[in-house]
């Protein structure tokens, strides 16, 4: 047994709205720079959908993960090592910017600087890649709310098998939000493409990494990766991907994702798994086994004798106790009710979803029935074959067992609360009925509808007893660095050559200090300081204006008699 | 006796030393420390600035086209230059067999790179943000590359259609030998032709561009890929906060 931690996350699908808050707060974080115009860390899909970018699931088409050989041994499905080699030079299956979108902007300046004229003066959408005018016709979620689904829903790959089923009119459709990170996988097949060993798995927290120093472009990541969460930096030429926003868990912060998600749907926690089963458990001959032996990759952290291999394998302490209360481990091993996205793809992802009861209740709900009686709700499970169907396609290679299964247990939680929240006796019945007590139920309950903060998100801090390293700068100048703030912006050899900015230019605690503070930054200056708020346009105000120029001395005649 | 004997001038003149020592010697100290220099400095510069994402169907043409002929006539440059005559007339491989298969293969290695070379740069004229993402670096590079390809290109096929084509390997490749075991010998460069010499010295520029240029991706040819394990793990750096410690300042081991 080789026990290693893993960072995961685990998101509750029913919860979410869909308000793409979590991919702008993550945009401004991570990639509001040139050169990553196109690139979501985060991006939120309606389902059914094409996903971003357009028809990444279709694996015969991009040919990305792991495939089993002919002897049963795990490949990349995109060709080996030589094959890599000899198509570095075109890489034949990277999505276009057409499969992405072309990104844009819009000619504000047109609004203010336009002469005065008949109509309106309009900003024009501009091209980011060309900076000619565009036609917009694509984005990241060009078809969110099943917008265009009429059209094209059917491009939709998980369709395969049920498209016939699957209606697009509006009376009789069904969807859902699935937000995607990068899944930081147990077995990446990024990491595995990259000729030149710059992706990486953080021996610590699993969390994969490019190395921006060694990446050379070759963009075989992009291909490797059945979920297309690395992109191609068109301006640095180096491949990005979502960080698990690590400078933040290294201090036990949430990501950016996780912490401005609305609905709060998202859990934060670690998991210890047994590193030498993971090959195994990948080359699962069935696929619709692939979610089970993933589950059974993870150790159970309460169990003394993991407790004992993980404390050998330089685990800390606190980091157990983490992993004991993962909330992550609950979800999935506890009430499993969290299923992986794409098992098939044998890249043992480690962002796990809690499908949505939500069409399955709508449906019930619309036909006039009780939407929370037990009862109801698991002849509808059985009964709706199609939207569990579509989620078994996501969740569990097509087998609908394990999803019906999460659906009954999320519908008897609804039914055994009611009860409860009415001031009813709880019914054990319906506890029984999903193998779980009463107790379990209302556990679970407060996990996934309460979801207090400090439940949902259980994050040790990095060790490395690194007071100063953490601190970053608390005893240096922030903007020192070379390359720094204000030592000019492009290097001798293009846009960002030479060297990476540091990620965290402010510190933490400083940050921190100053945020909880009582006074403003600085006081001293106080006297100087203008209040425009109760200015009311009379008087002139110390500081508010540059001196004013000797008579005589400018030019007068400019200010007297303007031009039309 | 040597081809700088036979033209019967024993004396190198200043320009021959300037040409052919002193430009070779500059030319190489350059490319060394400059590679030292931009690796220690520019580690996140150093990338193949791939242009793949804003267009597809001319690179895939151009871009293999290019590279594999570039490679085949790196490997021919070895073949030529820097292995001796010698060494080959002793594997048994007659002077007429060598320069059959050298002119074939050189030329159609040749033609290829070219091709390929052409097909990239009218690509990169061409396609609106390709030509946008060309720097100035790059449209030098493009001049001393394509410059230094068309000149040795030329030389090859212009001089096979003479009657008595010159052995390049009894002038050109032993000086270009005799620089790397510091015992320069200019004279042998003078009795080559002006083709080989104008190739030489074109390379010459190239070679001190090249540490300069988007053109040092060649040195990350990623070969260890072929045996290193699929999945790289790591542990979080050591080095704690993005800047390296000051002197002095350094954790205790």
């Amino acid at each position: 047994m080789r026990v290693m931690a893993q960072m995961a996350m685990v998101m509750n699908l029913d919860k979410c709205i869909g308000c793409h808050t979590c991919s702008v707060t993550c945009k401004q974080a991570w990639t509001n720079r040139s050169g990553v115009e196109y690139v979501w860390f985060n991006n939120v899909e309606t389902r059914p959908g094409q996903g971003y970018p357009r028809g990444y699931e279709d694996q015969e088409r991009w040919r990305g993960g792991w495939e089993l050989g002919k002897r049963g041994r795990l490949r990349l499905k995109g060709g080996g090592r030589l094959r890599k080699l000899l198509t570095i030079f075109s890489n034949p299956k990277l999505p276009a910017l057409d499969d992405y979108y072309e990104p844009w902007t819009y000619d504000y300046d047109n609004l203010i600087s336009a002469p005065a004229q008949q109509h309106t003066p309009v900003a024009r959408p501009i091209s980011l890649i060309s900076g000619e005018p565009t036609k917009i016709t694509w984005s990241a979620n060009w078809d969110d709310n099943l917008g265009g689904a009429s059209e094209n829903g059917h491009k939709d790959p998980m369709l395969k098998g049920i498209a016939d089923k699957v209606k697009f009119e509006f009376e009789q459709t069904f969807m859902f939000y699935l937000p995607r990170i990068c899944e930081h996988c147990l077995n990446p097949s990024c990491a595995a493409s990259c000729p030149s060993g710059a992706i990486y798995k953080r021996s610590e927290d699993g969390i994969v990494l490019v190395d921006q120093d060694r990446c050379r472009g070759w963009r075989m990541c992009v291909s490797g990766c059945p979920y297309k969460k690395v992109y191609f930096n068109h301006r640095t030429g180096k491949a990005e991907k979502c960080t698990f926003c690590f400078p933040r868990i290294e201090v036990g912060l949430p990501t950016v994702c996780a912490e401005t998600c609305v609905g709060r749907l998202r859990y934060i926690g670690l998991i210890l798994y047994d590193a030498d089963k993971v090959l195994e458990a990948a080359s699962t001959p069935d696929e619709t086994g692939l979610y089970e032996a993933q589950r059974q990759v993870f150790l159970d952290p309460n169990d003394p004798a993991v407790i004992r291999e993980a404390e050998r394998a330089g685990i800390q302490r606190d980091w157990i106790e983490a992993a004991q209360r993962s909330p992550i481990y609950s979800l999935i091993n506890t009430y499993r009710v969290a299923l992986p996205l794409h098992p098939e793809y044998r890249t043992m992802p480690m962002v796990w979803y809690i499908p949505p009861l939500s069409p399955v209740v709508d449906i019930v709900r619309d036909t006039g029935h009780d939407a929370e009686d037990h009862g109801n709700l698991f002849a509808a499970i059985e009964a709706l074959r199609i939207p569990v169907e579509y989620l078994a396609q996501l969740f569990t290679a097509g087998d609908v067992e394990p999803v019906n299964a999460v659906l009954r247990r999320l519908a008897a939680m609804r039914s055994y609360m009611r009860d409860i929240n009415l001031g009813r006796e709880p019914q054990e019945a319906i506890a029984a009925k999903v193998g779980m007590t009463g107790e379990q139920i209302y556990d679970m309950f407060r996990l996934l509808a309460l979801a207090k903060y400090d439940e949902r998100y259980v994050i040790p801090p990095a060790h490395a007893e690194q007071a100063h390293g953490l601190e970053e700068l608390a005893t240096e100048c922030s903007l020192d660095y070379e390359g720094g703030p204000g030592m000019g912006g492009s290097g001798p050899f293009g846009e960002s050559s030479g060297g990476a900015s540091p990620i965290a230019v402010e510190n933490f605690r400083m940050l921190r200090d100053r945020q909880t503070s009582d006074t403003m930054a600085a006081p001293e200056d106080k006297g100087s300081r203008v209040n425009l708020l109760n200015w009311d346009g009379k008087g002139r105000p110390e500081g508010l204006f540059p001196p004013m120029d000797e008579p005589g001395g400018g030019d007068p005649a400019a200010e007297v008699d303007p031009k039309p | 006796m040597t081809a700088a004997q036979e033209t019967g001038v024993t004396a190198p003149t200043t320009l021959d030393i300037m040409l052919w020592v002193v430009v070779p010697y500059v030319a190489i100290a350059v490319f060394v420390v400059g590679h030292i220099w931009r690796y220690r400095y520019d580690k996140f510069g150093w990338t193949t600035r791939s242009s793949q994402l804003y267009e597809n169907r001319l690179l895939r043409l151009g871009s293999p086209l290019f590279h594999f002929g570039i490679l085949l006539v790196a490997l021919g440059h070895v073949g030529g230059v820097l292995i001796p005559k010698s060494w080959t007339e002793a594997l048994g491989v007659s002077e007429s067999a060598y320069h059959v298969v050298a002119v074939v293969l050189g030329v159609l290695a040749g033609f290829c790179t070219l091709a390929g070379a052409a097909i990239l740069v009218y690509r990169r004229r061409t396609v609106g943000p390709v030509f946008s993402a060309t720097t100035r670096n790059d449209k030098v590079m493009y001049v001393l590359l394509v410059g230094t390809i068309v000149l040795g290109l030329g030389t090859t096929v212009l001089g096979n259609l003479t009657d008595h084509p010159h052995d390049y390997r009894e002038t050109v490749s032993p000086w270009f030998r005799s620089i790397f075991y510091f015992q320069p010998e200019p004279m042998l460069m003078r009795a080559a032709p002006i083709g080989f010499q104008l190739h030489a010295l074109a390379a010459w520029a190239l070679f001190a561009f090249w540490p300069f240029s988007r053109l040092v991706h060649v040195f990350s040819m990623p070969l260890g890929y072929l045996t290193r394990p699929y999945i790289v793990y790591r542990s979080r750096d050591t080095q704690l906060g993005s800047r390296p410690p000051r002197r002095g300042w350094e954790r205790v081991r």
